[in-house]
């Protein structure tokens, strides 16, 4: 089997798929040429993520990933959801083939893009070099 | 030996009555270009051939000499499908064995008169592309030629190419992805008259499309045994008895010095027989699984956004192969797999590498719509209601992914334009 029960389960049913008309923050990440787009919807209270919405283009491992992220984020505050890492949606899946990495990563941008985009509309300072720079290109990435 | 037994049709209505008793789960194949499942024909060749004719065809008492005689018959079996002469089929462990060696064969012995060029298409399998990328490294000079969005090379273009120099041309009889069928025949009758070395791989084609070797002019032709319900691991090349061949396995004296190494009897009398067998029934399953493909084509059609990649004819009677705008392949695929469908993509994700299928993107599909192609190829084993099921499947997951999609929500909403 290529993929881990866990990915298997949030690709089949993933959870939060869909759009907050009223974010709070949000985030796209990603490239269509490369196949796959992240896009994250954040809605903030008392920086207190209480929903938190995706919609993906991509691979199985895209999908379950974005599912992952949003779960490992959703009721925390903002300043923790910062701190996510690709490291610890790929340990919450049981693990992804090494050439799907890089849709990990691509989970972690799409949350640190919505929080970000968060921080820019509501005039709150951040350190720039807590984001992944919107230009990177992940398609450089090991696949 | 041949025994004719029980045909697809009937091991097809087998296999439904045992889903419908709840014995085996849904599933319909619909990667017959990937591999086939073994005809009971082939099955049983192979087993009597393990059983009865297990002697070394090199070696001169009867045990061996039996199975000379076996091998011998498969020869014919192989030459009488192609209309081409036993002597002229060399056995090997595949299509891709069978490419490389005539490639590099033709290549080398056109160096030696000073021919350093050859002519593809950008369209070809890898076992051809790859093996004329490392003859560019080594120095040939290499000639894709154009392509457009029919999937179809133009003869005169391939007269254009030729030059006093060319060492090679390689067009592939149909494409193993988007199912266009080349014109195989005009450019053999060019390269004859051009005095030029024409190869065919025709993995994808032999036992379902008539071949015939003489008419068509064919100087070398590759073909893969698992591909028309045979084994896998085997394969032949036809090469013309006047051209000459190199050897790439040294060793014994087997294939006529061409390629040494024990034969593998059992899967070359499988092969032998599933040819055969494919090739009595060519016409029948013809007409038949192209029925099937147009259904499924114009079912698909009712799509929005979704395009058939390739040009509708002349195409494999099998295949049939989609682009849907704003979705990935490969959650398609495994959704698809799912619902009991099993199809394949030409995405990156699936092939494991960084970019969409080399297929798509010569003729023309942009990445980003590349990566939303489907694969379907249907054969003989496969029935109308299979193409309905798998419509309606296809159409479900299309539009379950396209909800969940940021790019299709963009198209939606006109922030994208749509490319097809």
């Amino acid at each position: 089997m290529l993929y881990s029960e866990k990915v298997m389960d949030h690709f089949r049913n993933p959870r939060n798929v869909g759009e907050i008309p009223d974010a709070d923050g949000i985030g796209e990440v990603g490239n269509a040429k490369c196949g796959d787009i992240m896009k994250m919807y954040l809605k903030i209270d008392d920086g207190i993520i209480t929903d938190v919405k995706f919609e993906t283009f991509g691979c199985g491992s895209a999908i379950a990933t974005s599912s992952m992220a949003t779960e490992l984020i959703k009721g925390k505050p903002v300043d923790e959801a910062l701190t996510l890492t690709n490291q610890a949606v790929v340990e919450a899946l049981d693990g992804l083939p090494a050439y799907k990495l890089h849709c990990s990563v691509l989970a972690e941008e799409a949350v640190k893009a919505a929080i970000k985009d968060y921080y820019d509309k509501n005039n709150i300072p951040y350190n720039p070099t807590d984001f992944c720079n919107q230009d990177c290109d992940h398609c450089s990435l090991e696949h | 030996m041949l025994y004719w037994t029980q045909g697809g049709a009937e091991r097809t209505a087998h296999r439904r009555y045992l889903i419908r008793k709840g014995e085996l789960p849904l599933r319909i194949y619909a990667d017959n270009a990937a591999t086939t499942q073994t005809s009971e024909l082939a099955r049983r060749v192979m087993v009597d051939t393990m059983d009865r004719y297990w002697g070394n065809p090199s070696s001169l008492y009867s045990f061996g000499q039996e199975a000379a005689e076996v091998l011998y018959q498969a020869r014919c079996d192989v030459a009488a499908c192609l209309g081409a002469k036993p002597e002229e089929i060399y056995f090997t462990s595949g299509g891709s064995e069978a490419d490389n060696q005539a490639i590099v064969s033709a290549a080398q012995l056109g160096k030696r008169k000073g021919k350093n060029h050859i002519i593809t298409t950008p369209i070809e399998h890898h076992a051809v592309l790859h093996t004329v990328e490392k003859l560019a490294k080594e120095g040939f000079e290499v000639t894709y030629l154009p392509m457009d969005e029919s999937g179809i090379v133009k003869v005169e273009d391939v007269a254009a190419a030729i030059r006093p120099e060319t060492a090679l041309v390689t067009v592939m009889f149909a494409n193993n992805e988007i199912g266009t069928v080349q014109p195989i025949a005009r450019i053999g009758a060019l390269c004859r008259e051009k005095g030029v070395v024409f190869h065919t791989d025709a993995v994808q084609a032999a036992g379902h499309l008539a071949i015939d070797v003489e008419e068509m002019n064919i100087d070398m032709l590759s073909l893969s045994g698992h591909k028309f319900h045979g084994p896998r691991g085997v394969g032949a090349l036809y090469v013309r008895k006047k051209v000459p061949l190199l050897s790439f396995i040294q060793g014994g004296a087997q294939e006529r010095g061409r390629r040494a190494g024990t034969e593998n009897l059992p899967a070359i009398a499988g092969m032998a027989a599933a040819l055969t067998e494919a090739c009595a029934h060519i016409d029948e399953h013809y007409k038949y699984v192209s029925s099937l493909r147009d259904a499924l084509i114009d079912g698909l059609s009712a799509i929005p956004h979704g395009a058939l990649n390739g040009a509708r004819a002349p195409r494999l009677p099998g295949n049939v192969n989609f682009c849907f705008e704003g979705i990935e392949g490969e959650s398609l695929l495994l959704l698809l797999d799912d619902k009991g469908v099993s199809a394949s993509s030409g995405s990156a994700c699936t092939s494991g590498s960084l970019d969409p299928s080399h297929v798509l993107l010569a003729i023309g599909r942009p990445h980003e719509v590349a990566h939303g192609s489907l694969r379907l190829t249907l054969d003989y084993t496969n029935t109308m209601e299979e193409v309905n099921e798998i419509v309606a499947a296809v159409k479900e997951v299309v539009d379950y992914l396209r909800n969940m999609s940021p790019v299709w929500k963009a198209l939606e909403k006109g922030e994208r334009k749509y490319v097809i």
